[in-house]
Protein backbone atom coordinates (compact mmCIF):
# COMPACT_ATOMS: atom_id res chain seq x y z
CA UNK A 1 0.00 0.00 0.00
CA UNK A 2 1.36 3.40 -0.88
CA UNK A 3 0.63 6.78 0.61
CA UNK A 4 -2.57 8.52 -0.39
CA UNK A 5 -1.74 12.22 -0.29
CA UNK A 6 -5.33 13.40 0.43
CA UNK A 7 -5.60 10.99 3.36
CA UNK A 8 -2.20 12.01 4.69
CA UNK A 9 -3.30 15.65 4.46
CA UNK A 10 -6.43 14.89 6.47
CA UNK A 11 -4.17 13.56 9.25
CA UNK A 12 -2.06 16.71 8.95
CA UNK A 13 -5.20 18.86 9.13
CA UNK A 14 -6.34 17.16 12.30
CA UNK A 15 -3.14 18.24 14.01
CA UNK A 16 -3.24 21.66 12.42
CA UNK A 17 -6.78 22.29 13.64
CA UNK A 18 -5.76 21.35 17.17
CA UNK A 19 -2.71 23.59 16.96
CA UNK A 20 -4.69 26.52 15.63
CA UNK A 21 -6.67 26.63 18.85
CA UNK A 22 -3.60 27.09 21.00
CA UNK A 23 -1.02 28.60 18.67
CA UNK A 24 -0.94 31.94 20.44
CA UNK A 25 0.30 30.26 23.60
CA UNK A 26 2.41 27.70 21.79
CA UNK A 27 4.25 30.18 19.68
CA UNK A 28 5.38 32.51 22.48
CA UNK A 29 8.01 30.11 23.88
CA UNK A 30 9.32 29.80 20.33
CA UNK A 31 10.25 33.45 20.52
CA UNK A 32 11.52 33.49 24.08
CA UNK A 33 13.82 30.51 23.83
CA UNK A 34 16.19 31.98 21.22
CA UNK A 35 16.18 35.35 22.92
CA UNK A 36 17.30 33.71 26.17
CA UNK A 37 20.04 31.71 24.46
CA UNK A 38 21.28 34.69 22.54
CA UNK A 39 21.36 36.87 25.61
CA UNK A 40 22.99 34.32 27.90
CA UNK A 41 25.42 32.48 25.66
CA UNK A 42 25.73 34.81 22.68
CA UNK A 43 25.92 38.15 24.45
CA UNK A 44 26.91 37.03 27.98
CA UNK A 45 29.49 34.32 27.34
CA UNK A 46 30.30 35.87 23.97
CA UNK A 47 31.64 38.99 25.71
CA UNK A 48 34.66 36.95 26.83
CA UNK A 49 35.29 35.52 23.37
CA UNK A 50 36.86 37.83 20.84
CA UNK A 51 36.12 35.62 17.89
CA UNK A 52 35.26 32.05 16.92
CA UNK A 53 36.12 30.58 13.53
CA UNK A 54 36.63 34.07 12.24
CA UNK A 55 33.38 35.73 13.38
CA UNK A 56 31.88 37.18 16.53
CA UNK A 57 30.58 34.53 18.92
CA UNK A 58 26.95 35.58 18.39
CA UNK A 59 27.37 35.28 14.64
CA UNK A 60 28.91 31.81 15.15
CA UNK A 61 26.01 30.72 17.32
CA UNK A 62 23.12 32.20 15.32
CA UNK A 63 22.82 29.79 12.33
CA UNK A 64 23.30 26.73 14.54
CA UNK A 65 20.48 27.81 16.82
CA UNK A 66 18.11 27.92 13.83
CA UNK A 67 18.79 24.21 13.34
CA UNK A 68 18.37 23.51 17.04
CA UNK A 69 14.98 25.21 16.88
CA UNK A 70 13.98 23.02 13.93
CA UNK A 71 15.18 19.94 15.81
CA UNK A 72 13.18 20.86 18.90
CA UNK A 73 10.03 21.70 16.95
CA UNK A 74 9.98 18.36 15.17
CA UNK A 75 11.12 16.34 18.17
CA UNK A 76 8.45 17.50 20.56
CA UNK A 77 5.78 16.67 18.03
CA UNK A 78 6.95 13.14 17.25
CA UNK A 79 7.69 12.19 20.84
CA UNK A 80 5.15 13.30 23.43
CA UNK A 81 2.42 14.37 21.04
CA UNK A 82 2.53 11.23 18.90
CA UNK A 83 2.67 9.04 21.98
CA UNK A 84 -0.41 10.75 23.40
CA UNK A 85 -2.31 10.36 20.14
CA UNK A 86 -1.24 6.74 19.91
CA UNK A 87 -1.90 5.49 23.42
CA UNK A 88 -4.18 7.93 25.23
CA UNK A 89 -6.32 9.57 22.56
CA UNK A 90 -6.35 6.43 20.35
CA UNK A 91 -6.59 8.78 17.40
CA UNK A 92 -4.98 6.29 15.04
CA UNK A 93 -7.49 3.58 15.94
CA UNK A 94 -10.23 5.95 14.83
CA UNK A 95 -8.41 6.85 11.61
CA UNK A 96 -8.02 3.18 10.75
CA UNK A 97 -11.80 2.74 10.73
CA UNK A 98 -11.84 5.00 7.67
CA UNK A 99 -10.01 4.44 4.40
CA UNK A 100 -6.86 5.91 5.96
CA UNK A 101 -3.99 3.41 5.99
CA UNK A 102 -1.00 3.27 8.37
CA UNK A 103 1.26 4.73 5.66
CA UNK A 104 -1.01 7.79 5.40
CA UNK A 105 -0.85 8.29 9.16
CA UNK A 106 2.95 8.15 9.08
CA UNK A 107 3.11 10.58 6.17
CA UNK A 108 0.64 12.98 7.78
CA UNK A 109 2.46 12.95 11.11
CA UNK A 110 5.89 13.44 9.54
CA UNK A 111 4.53 16.29 7.45
CA UNK A 112 3.05 17.89 10.53
CA UNK A 113 6.31 17.52 12.49
CA UNK A 114 8.12 19.18 9.58
CA UNK A 115 5.54 21.95 9.69
CA UNK A 116 6.19 22.48 13.38
CA UNK A 117 9.94 22.56 12.76
CA UNK A 118 9.34 25.27 10.16
CA UNK A 119 7.27 27.32 12.60
CA UNK A 120 10.01 27.05 15.26
CA UNK A 121 12.81 27.66 12.81
CA UNK A 122 11.10 30.66 11.22
CA UNK A 123 10.35 32.25 14.62
CA UNK A 124 14.00 31.86 15.53
CA UNK A 125 15.06 33.37 12.24
CA UNK A 126 12.86 36.42 12.83
CA UNK A 127 14.42 36.95 16.26
CA UNK A 128 17.90 36.70 14.73
CA UNK A 129 16.90 39.33 12.19
CA UNK A 130 15.87 41.66 15.01
CA UNK A 131 19.29 41.10 16.64
CA UNK A 132 20.95 41.91 13.32
CA UNK A 133 22.53 38.45 13.15
CA UNK A 134 21.29 37.44 9.71
CA UNK A 135 23.68 38.65 7.02
CA UNK A 136 21.47 39.17 3.97
CA UNK A 137 20.98 37.82 1.41
CA UNK A 138 23.05 34.69 2.25
CA UNK A 139 21.29 33.93 5.51
CA UNK A 140 18.07 33.40 3.57
CA UNK A 141 19.66 30.30 2.06
CA UNK A 142 19.39 28.70 5.47
CA UNK A 143 15.58 28.86 5.41
CA UNK A 144 15.05 25.94 2.98
CA UNK A 145 17.27 23.82 5.25
CA UNK A 146 14.80 24.02 8.11
CA UNK A 147 12.30 21.47 6.74
CA UNK A 148 15.13 19.03 5.96
CA UNK A 149 16.48 19.30 9.49
CA UNK A 150 12.89 18.86 10.73
CA UNK A 151 12.41 15.78 8.54
CA UNK A 152 15.54 14.13 9.92
CA UNK A 153 14.51 14.62 13.55
CA UNK A 154 10.90 13.69 12.80
CA UNK A 155 12.13 10.39 11.35
CA UNK A 156 14.47 9.67 14.26
CA UNK A 157 11.85 10.52 16.88
CA UNK A 158 9.02 8.65 15.26
CA UNK A 159 11.00 5.41 15.12
CA UNK A 160 11.84 5.84 18.80
CA UNK A 161 8.23 6.64 19.77
CA UNK A 162 6.82 3.63 17.94
CA UNK A 163 9.31 1.27 19.54
CA UNK A 164 8.87 2.21 23.19
CA UNK A 165 6.17 1.03 25.55
CA UNK A 166 6.06 3.76 28.18
CA UNK A 167 6.07 7.55 28.06
CA UNK A 168 8.81 7.69 30.75
CA UNK A 169 11.44 6.64 28.22
CA UNK A 170 11.19 10.00 26.49
CA UNK A 171 13.27 11.55 29.26
CA UNK A 172 16.13 9.33 28.07
CA UNK A 173 15.56 10.50 24.52
CA UNK A 174 15.87 14.09 25.63
CA UNK A 175 18.66 13.88 28.20
CA UNK A 176 20.82 11.20 26.57
CA UNK A 177 20.22 11.97 22.91
CA UNK A 178 18.92 15.44 22.09
CA UNK A 179 20.79 17.35 24.81
CA UNK A 180 24.21 15.84 23.96
CA UNK A 181 23.53 16.56 20.31
CA UNK A 182 22.74 20.15 21.20
CA UNK A 183 25.99 20.46 23.18
CA UNK A 184 28.38 18.64 20.82
CA UNK A 185 27.28 19.32 17.24
CA UNK A 186 29.27 22.42 16.31
CA UNK A 187 26.61 24.60 17.90
CA UNK A 188 28.73 26.17 20.65
CA UNK A 189 32.27 25.44 19.40
CA UNK A 190 33.80 23.98 16.24
CA UNK A 191 34.40 20.27 16.78
CA UNK A 192 37.21 20.13 14.27
CA UNK A 193 39.32 22.48 16.41
CA UNK A 194 38.76 20.37 19.55
CA UNK A 195 38.75 16.78 18.30
CA UNK A 196 41.44 14.92 16.45
CA UNK A 197 41.92 11.83 14.34
CA UNK A 198 39.29 9.11 14.47
CA UNK A 199 37.04 11.11 16.82
CA UNK A 200 36.36 13.57 14.03
CA UNK A 201 35.08 10.68 11.95
CA UNK A 202 32.91 9.44 14.77
CA UNK A 203 31.44 12.92 15.16
CA UNK A 204 30.24 12.78 11.55
CA UNK A 205 27.56 10.35 12.75
CA UNK A 206 25.90 13.07 14.85
CA UNK A 207 22.71 14.05 13.03
CA UNK A 208 22.57 17.66 14.19
CA UNK A 209 26.11 18.34 12.96
CA UNK A 210 25.06 18.29 9.31
CA UNK A 211 22.24 20.83 9.29
CA UNK A 212 24.36 23.07 11.54
CA UNK A 213 27.26 23.01 9.08
CA UNK A 214 24.91 23.68 6.19
CA UNK A 215 23.21 26.60 7.94
CA UNK A 216 26.51 28.14 9.01
CA UNK A 217 27.87 27.89 5.47
CA UNK A 218 24.69 29.53 4.20
CA UNK A 219 24.98 32.44 6.67
CA UNK A 220 28.61 32.96 5.68
CA UNK A 221 28.02 32.40 1.99
CA UNK A 222 30.83 29.83 1.91
CA UNK A 223 29.97 26.88 -0.34
CA UNK A 224 32.15 23.76 -0.20
CA UNK A 225 32.11 20.16 -1.34
CA UNK A 226 31.71 19.00 2.24
CA UNK A 227 28.17 20.40 2.13
CA UNK A 228 27.18 17.77 -0.42
CA UNK A 229 28.06 15.12 2.13
CA UNK A 230 26.02 17.00 4.77
CA UNK A 231 23.00 17.28 2.53
CA UNK A 232 23.35 13.68 1.38
CA UNK A 233 23.43 12.58 5.02
CA UNK A 234 20.16 14.43 5.70
CA UNK A 235 18.40 12.83 2.77
CA UNK A 236 19.74 9.29 3.07
CA UNK A 237 19.41 8.92 6.82
CA UNK A 238 15.89 10.43 6.78
CA UNK A 239 14.82 8.06 4.01
CA UNK A 240 16.23 4.97 5.71
CA UNK A 241 14.60 5.86 9.00
CA UNK A 242 11.26 6.52 7.31
CA UNK A 243 11.33 3.03 5.81
CA UNK A 244 11.98 1.68 9.26
CA UNK A 245 9.19 3.83 10.68
CA UNK A 246 6.85 2.48 8.05
CA UNK A 247 7.33 -1.05 9.30
CA UNK A 248 7.09 0.08 12.89
CA UNK A 249 3.83 1.95 12.34
CA UNK A 250 2.25 -1.10 10.71
CA UNK A 251 3.35 -3.36 13.52
CA UNK A 252 2.12 -0.95 16.15
CA UNK A 253 -1.28 -0.14 14.61
CA UNK A 254 -2.32 -3.38 12.98
CA UNK A 255 -1.86 -6.95 14.07
CA UNK B 1 -21.72 -16.35 -2.36
CA UNK B 2 -24.85 -14.45 -3.28
CA UNK B 3 -24.94 -10.78 -4.16
CA UNK B 4 -26.76 -10.00 -0.93
CA UNK B 5 -24.00 -11.20 1.37
CA UNK B 6 -22.22 -8.30 3.03
CA UNK B 7 -19.73 -10.19 5.16
CA UNK B 8 -18.54 -13.71 4.57
CA UNK B 9 -15.90 -15.25 6.81
CA UNK B 10 -14.72 -18.75 6.03
CA UNK B 11 -12.78 -20.78 8.59
CA UNK B 12 -11.09 -17.72 10.06
CA UNK B 13 -8.64 -18.15 12.91
CA UNK B 14 -6.52 -15.64 14.77
CA UNK B 15 -3.66 -16.52 17.05
CA UNK B 16 -1.89 -14.04 19.35
CA UNK B 17 1.26 -15.84 20.42
CA UNK B 18 0.05 -19.04 22.05
CA UNK B 19 -3.51 -17.79 22.57
CA UNK B 20 -6.12 -18.71 19.98
CA UNK B 21 -8.49 -15.72 20.03
CA UNK B 22 -10.68 -16.81 17.13
CA UNK B 23 -10.99 -20.47 16.19
CA UNK B 24 -12.18 -21.50 12.71
CA UNK B 25 -15.00 -19.00 12.66
CA UNK B 26 -17.60 -19.07 9.90
CA UNK B 27 -19.94 -16.15 9.50
CA UNK B 28 -22.31 -14.95 6.84
CA UNK B 29 -24.07 -11.64 7.24
CA UNK B 30 -26.81 -10.97 4.70
CA UNK B 31 -27.57 -7.50 3.42
CA UNK B 32 -30.00 -5.33 5.37
CA UNK B 33 -30.06 -7.27 8.63
CA UNK B 34 -28.99 -6.31 12.09
CA UNK B 35 -26.57 -9.04 13.11
CA UNK B 36 -25.41 -9.53 16.69
CA UNK B 37 -22.22 -11.18 17.91
CA UNK B 38 -22.90 -12.26 21.46
CA UNK B 39 -20.35 -13.53 23.85
CA UNK B 40 -18.71 -13.01 27.21
CA UNK B 41 -15.70 -10.72 27.58
CA UNK B 42 -12.70 -12.32 25.89
CA UNK B 43 -14.83 -14.46 23.57
CA UNK B 44 -13.15 -13.01 20.48
CA UNK B 45 -15.85 -10.50 19.47
CA UNK B 46 -13.64 -7.46 19.10
CA UNK B 47 -10.93 -9.45 17.33
CA UNK B 48 -13.57 -10.68 14.88
CA UNK B 49 -14.74 -7.12 14.20
CA UNK B 50 -11.16 -5.92 13.74
CA UNK B 51 -10.57 -8.65 11.20
CA UNK B 52 -13.72 -7.67 9.33
CA UNK B 53 -12.62 -4.05 8.91
CA UNK B 54 -9.08 -5.11 8.23
CA UNK B 55 -6.86 -3.84 11.06
CA UNK B 56 -6.23 -7.33 12.38
CA UNK B 57 -5.07 -9.92 9.87
CA UNK B 58 -6.40 -13.44 10.27
CA UNK B 59 -3.75 -16.10 10.92
CA UNK B 60 -5.70 -18.29 8.50
CA UNK B 61 -8.93 -18.13 6.54
CA UNK B 62 -10.41 -15.44 4.37
CA UNK B 63 -12.90 -12.62 4.91
CA UNK B 64 -14.90 -11.07 2.10
CA UNK B 65 -16.66 -7.77 2.74
CA UNK B 66 -18.92 -6.43 -0.03
CA UNK B 67 -17.52 -9.36 -2.03
CA UNK B 68 -13.95 -8.06 -1.74
CA UNK B 69 -11.07 -9.63 0.14
CA UNK B 70 -10.48 -7.18 2.99
CA UNK B 71 -6.79 -8.10 3.18
CA UNK B 72 -6.28 -6.89 -0.40
CA UNK B 73 -8.73 -3.97 -0.59
CA UNK B 74 -8.75 -2.31 2.83
CA UNK B 75 -9.30 1.20 1.46
CA UNK B 76 -12.13 0.25 -0.84
CA UNK B 77 -13.88 -1.77 1.85
CA UNK B 78 -13.44 0.74 4.65
CA UNK B 79 -14.71 3.62 2.54
CA UNK B 80 -18.08 1.82 2.56
CA UNK B 81 -18.32 0.92 6.22
CA UNK B 82 -18.41 2.73 9.56
CA UNK B 83 -17.14 1.56 12.92
CA UNK B 84 -18.03 2.67 16.43
CA UNK B 85 -15.22 1.41 18.64
CA UNK B 86 -15.87 0.05 22.10
CA UNK B 87 -14.09 3.01 23.64
CA UNK B 88 -15.18 6.42 22.34
CA UNK B 89 -12.38 8.00 20.36
CA UNK B 90 -13.17 11.69 20.42
CA UNK B 91 -11.05 14.81 20.48
CA UNK B 92 -11.93 16.10 23.91
CA UNK B 93 -10.95 19.71 23.38
CA UNK B 94 -13.14 20.03 20.28
CA UNK B 95 -16.92 20.34 20.03
CA UNK B 96 -19.09 17.65 18.43
CA UNK B 97 -19.31 19.78 15.30
CA UNK B 98 -15.54 20.09 15.08
CA UNK B 99 -15.05 16.38 15.78
CA UNK B 100 -17.40 15.59 12.93
CA UNK B 101 -15.49 17.97 10.69
CA UNK B 102 -12.15 16.31 11.43
CA UNK B 103 -13.65 12.89 10.87
CA UNK B 104 -15.36 13.94 7.65
CA UNK B 105 -11.99 14.97 6.30
CA UNK B 106 -10.62 11.48 7.01
CA UNK B 107 -13.28 10.39 4.54
CA UNK B 108 -12.14 13.13 2.14
CA UNK B 109 -15.45 14.96 2.32
CA UNK B 110 -15.15 18.60 1.34
CA UNK B 111 -17.42 21.63 1.49
CA UNK B 112 -20.33 22.05 0.98
CA UNK B 113 -21.03 18.30 1.35
CA UNK B 114 -19.08 18.17 4.62
CA UNK B 115 -21.19 20.83 6.39
CA UNK B 116 -24.39 19.35 5.04
CA UNK B 117 -23.51 15.90 6.36
CA UNK B 118 -22.49 17.32 9.75
CA UNK B 119 -25.89 19.05 9.99
CA UNK B 120 -27.72 15.83 9.12
CA UNK B 121 -25.86 13.81 11.73
CA UNK B 122 -26.32 16.43 14.43
CA UNK B 123 -30.05 16.26 13.75
CA UNK B 124 -30.17 12.48 13.49
CA UNK B 125 -28.42 11.87 16.81
CA UNK B 126 -30.02 14.90 18.49
CA UNK B 127 -26.76 16.64 19.28
CA UNK B 128 -27.92 20.12 18.39
CA UNK B 129 -28.18 21.51 21.95
CA UNK B 130 -24.52 20.68 22.63
CA UNK B 131 -23.07 20.90 19.14
CA UNK B 132 -20.63 23.65 20.09
CA UNK B 133 -19.67 22.50 23.59
CA UNK B 134 -16.23 20.87 24.06
CA UNK B 135 -16.61 17.11 24.20
CA UNK B 136 -14.96 16.85 27.62
CA UNK B 137 -17.96 18.70 29.09
CA UNK B 138 -20.52 16.29 27.63
CA UNK B 139 -22.20 13.40 29.44
CA UNK B 140 -21.38 9.78 28.60
CA UNK B 141 -24.60 9.46 26.61
CA UNK B 142 -23.82 12.49 24.45
CA UNK B 143 -20.28 11.28 23.86
CA UNK B 144 -21.55 7.88 22.75
CA UNK B 145 -24.05 9.45 20.38
CA UNK B 146 -21.27 11.55 18.90
CA UNK B 147 -19.09 8.45 18.50
CA UNK B 148 -21.90 6.81 16.57
CA UNK B 149 -22.44 9.96 14.50
CA UNK B 150 -18.76 9.84 13.51
CA UNK B 151 -19.11 6.31 12.22
CA UNK B 152 -22.05 7.36 10.04
CA UNK B 153 -20.13 10.17 8.36
CA UNK B 154 -19.62 8.32 5.08
CA UNK B 155 -23.20 6.91 4.88
CA UNK B 156 -21.89 3.40 5.50
CA UNK B 157 -23.53 0.38 3.90
CA UNK B 158 -22.22 -1.67 6.83
CA UNK B 159 -22.24 -0.21 10.33
CA UNK B 160 -20.11 -1.99 12.93
CA UNK B 161 -20.93 -1.22 16.57
CA UNK B 162 -18.67 -2.67 19.27
CA UNK B 163 -20.73 -2.76 22.46
CA UNK B 164 -22.73 0.34 21.56
CA UNK B 165 -24.59 0.80 24.84
CA UNK B 166 -22.24 -0.51 27.53
CA UNK B 167 -22.33 1.81 30.52
CA UNK B 168 -25.22 3.96 29.31
CA UNK B 169 -28.40 4.76 31.20
CA UNK B 170 -31.68 3.15 30.07
CA UNK B 171 -33.06 6.26 28.36
CA UNK B 172 -29.95 6.67 26.25
CA UNK B 173 -29.95 2.98 25.38
CA UNK B 174 -33.54 3.20 24.18
CA UNK B 175 -32.74 6.26 22.10
CA UNK B 176 -29.74 4.56 20.50
CA UNK B 177 -31.69 1.41 19.76
CA UNK B 178 -34.27 3.45 17.97
CA UNK B 179 -31.55 5.08 15.84
CA UNK B 180 -30.17 1.66 14.93
CA UNK B 181 -33.66 0.59 13.88
CA UNK B 182 -34.01 3.72 11.74
CA UNK B 183 -30.74 2.90 10.00
CA UNK B 184 -31.79 -0.66 9.44
CA UNK B 185 -35.07 0.53 7.96
CA UNK B 186 -33.06 2.69 5.59
CA UNK B 187 -31.18 -0.40 4.42
CA UNK B 188 -27.96 -0.20 6.45
CA UNK B 189 -26.57 -3.59 7.43
CA UNK B 190 -25.57 -3.52 11.08
CA UNK B 191 -23.11 -5.75 12.88
CA UNK B 192 -22.96 -5.27 16.62
CA UNK B 193 -21.36 -6.97 19.57
CA UNK B 194 -22.98 -6.97 22.96
CA UNK B 195 -23.18 -8.93 26.12
CA UNK B 196 -26.63 -7.57 26.85
CA UNK B 197 -29.01 -10.27 25.73
CA UNK B 198 -32.00 -7.94 25.87
CA UNK B 199 -30.24 -5.63 23.45
CA UNK B 200 -29.58 -8.49 21.07
CA UNK B 201 -33.14 -9.77 21.36
CA UNK B 202 -34.68 -6.38 20.69
CA UNK B 203 -32.40 -5.25 17.90
CA UNK B 204 -30.99 -8.19 16.06
CA UNK B 205 -32.56 -10.16 13.24
CA UNK B 206 -29.87 -12.75 13.60
CA UNK B 207 -27.32 -13.49 16.29
CA UNK B 208 -24.23 -15.65 16.57
CA UNK B 209 -23.28 -16.81 20.03
CA UNK B 210 -19.51 -16.89 20.44
CA UNK B 211 -17.48 -18.50 23.17
CA UNK B 212 -13.78 -19.27 23.23
CA UNK B 213 -13.39 -17.86 19.71
CA UNK B 214 -15.90 -20.31 18.22
CA UNK B 215 -19.45 -19.80 16.97
CA UNK B 216 -21.59 -21.97 19.25
CA UNK B 217 -24.76 -21.40 17.24
CA UNK B 218 -26.31 -18.86 14.93
CA UNK B 219 -29.82 -17.88 13.93
CA UNK B 220 -32.80 -15.62 14.59
CA UNK B 221 -33.34 -15.11 18.34
CA UNK B 222 -36.76 -16.88 18.53
CA UNK B 223 -35.41 -19.72 16.42
CA UNK B 224 -32.40 -20.17 18.71
CA UNK B 225 -34.56 -20.13 21.81
CA UNK B 226 -36.92 -22.73 20.34
CA UNK B 227 -34.04 -24.90 19.24
CA UNK B 228 -32.22 -25.08 22.55
CA UNK B 229 -34.75 -24.61 25.33
CA UNK B 230 -38.40 -24.96 26.22
CA UNK B 231 -40.48 -21.75 26.06
CA UNK B 232 -41.21 -21.26 29.77
CA UNK B 233 -38.63 -20.59 32.42
CA UNK B 234 -39.07 -21.07 36.13
CA UNK B 235 -36.35 -19.39 38.09
CA UNK B 236 -35.83 -19.50 41.86
CA UNK B 237 -33.26 -19.62 44.63
CA UNK B 238 -32.09 -23.08 45.56
CA UNK B 239 -28.69 -23.89 47.08
CA UNK B 240 -26.94 -26.88 45.46
CA UNK B 241 -27.17 -28.96 48.66
CA UNK B 242 -30.96 -28.63 48.96
CA UNK B 243 -31.55 -29.41 45.31
CA UNK B 244 -31.86 -33.24 45.58
CA UNK B 245 -34.41 -32.79 48.32
CA UNK B 246 -36.47 -30.18 46.48
CA UNK B 247 -36.27 -31.41 42.90
CA UNK B 248 -35.29 -35.07 43.24
CA UNK B 249 -38.84 -36.25 43.90
CA UNK B 250 -40.13 -39.07 41.72
CA UNK B 251 -42.86 -38.17 39.30
CA UNK B 252 -41.67 -34.57 38.85
CA UNK B 253 -40.86 -34.08 35.17
CA UNK B 254 -38.17 -31.50 34.68
CA UNK B 255 -36.67 -30.07 31.54
CA UNK B 256 -33.19 -28.66 31.12
CA UNK B 257 -31.77 -27.13 34.29
CA UNK B 258 -29.16 -24.36 34.54
CA UNK B 259 -27.57 -22.83 37.59
CA UNK B 260 -25.92 -19.48 38.26
CA UNK B 261 -24.75 -19.42 41.87
CA UNK B 262 -27.78 -19.95 44.08
CA UNK B 263 -30.20 -19.34 41.25
CA UNK B 264 -31.69 -22.26 39.33
CA UNK B 265 -33.44 -21.96 35.96
CA UNK B 266 -35.66 -24.75 34.71
CA UNK B 267 -37.03 -24.77 31.16
CA UNK B 268 -40.41 -26.34 30.56
CA UNK B 269 -43.23 -26.61 28.04
CA UNK B 270 -45.64 -26.05 30.92
CA UNK B 271 -44.42 -24.50 34.14
CA UNK B 272 -47.53 -25.04 36.26
CA UNK B 273 -46.73 -28.45 37.85
CA UNK B 274 -43.27 -27.32 38.93
CA UNK B 275 -44.53 -24.04 40.40
CA UNK B 276 -47.15 -25.91 42.39
CA UNK B 277 -44.54 -28.41 43.55
CA UNK B 278 -42.13 -25.74 44.77
CA UNK B 279 -44.92 -23.82 46.56
CA UNK B 280 -46.18 -26.99 48.23
CA UNK B 281 -42.72 -27.90 49.35
CA UNK B 282 -41.87 -24.55 50.88
CA UNK B 283 -45.15 -22.68 51.42
CA UNK B 284 -43.52 -19.25 51.80
CA UNK B 285 -42.14 -17.26 48.85
CA UNK B 286 -38.58 -16.67 50.05
CA UNK B 287 -37.24 -18.35 46.93
CA UNK B 288 -38.04 -15.29 44.79
CA UNK B 289 -39.70 -17.56 42.27
CA UNK B 290 -40.23 -16.07 38.83
CA UNK B 291 -41.97 -17.49 35.80
CA UNK B 292 -41.05 -15.88 32.50
CA UNK B 293 -40.68 -16.61 28.81
CA UNK B 294 -37.32 -18.14 27.93
CA UNK B 295 -34.98 -15.57 26.40
CA UNK B 296 -31.67 -15.29 24.65
CA UNK B 297 -29.86 -14.96 27.95
CA UNK B 298 -30.92 -18.52 28.76
CA UNK B 299 -29.75 -19.79 25.40
CA UNK B 300 -26.50 -18.01 25.97
CA UNK B 301 -26.08 -19.68 29.34
CA UNK B 302 -27.04 -23.03 27.92
CA UNK B 303 -24.48 -22.74 25.14
CA UNK B 304 -21.56 -21.13 26.88
CA UNK B 305 -21.48 -22.87 30.23
CA UNK B 306 -21.98 -22.00 33.88
CA UNK B 307 -24.53 -24.71 33.53
CA UNK B 308 -25.70 -27.78 35.33
CA UNK B 309 -27.13 -30.42 33.11
CA UNK B 310 -30.66 -31.23 34.21
CA UNK B 311 -33.40 -33.38 32.77
CA UNK B 312 -32.70 -36.82 31.43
Amino acid sequence: MSVSIPHALSVWRRNASMYRRTWKWNILPNFFEPVLYLLSIGVGVGAYITEMSGTSYSAFLAPALVCVAAMNGASFEVTYNIFVRLTFEKAYDAMLTTSIEPDDILAGEVLWAVTRSCIYGACFFIVLCLFGLTPLPFALLALPLIPFAGLLFAAIGIVFSLRIKGIDLFSFYYTLFLTPLFLFSDVFFPLKERLSGPWLWVAEALPLLHPVRLARAAFRGEPSLLLLWDFGYLLVVSTLLLFWARRAVRQRLTN
Amino acid sequence: MTAETIVEAACVSKRFGSRLAVDRLDLRIPSGVCFGLLGPNGAGKTTTLRMIYGVTRPSSGEILVFGMDIARNPRAVRSRLGVTLQQNVLIEALSPEENLRVFGRYHLLSEPELSRRIGELIDFLELKSHAKVPVQKLSGGFQRRLAIALSLMNRPELLILDEPTTGLDPAVRLALWSRVRDLRAAGTTTLLTTHYMDEAQRLCDRVAIISGGKVMDEGAPPELIGKHLAPETVEFDCAPEEEPNLLGQPGLSLGRRLRVGKRVMIYLEDATPLIEHVRRHDRGDRRALVVRPTNLEDVFLALTGTSLEGGQ
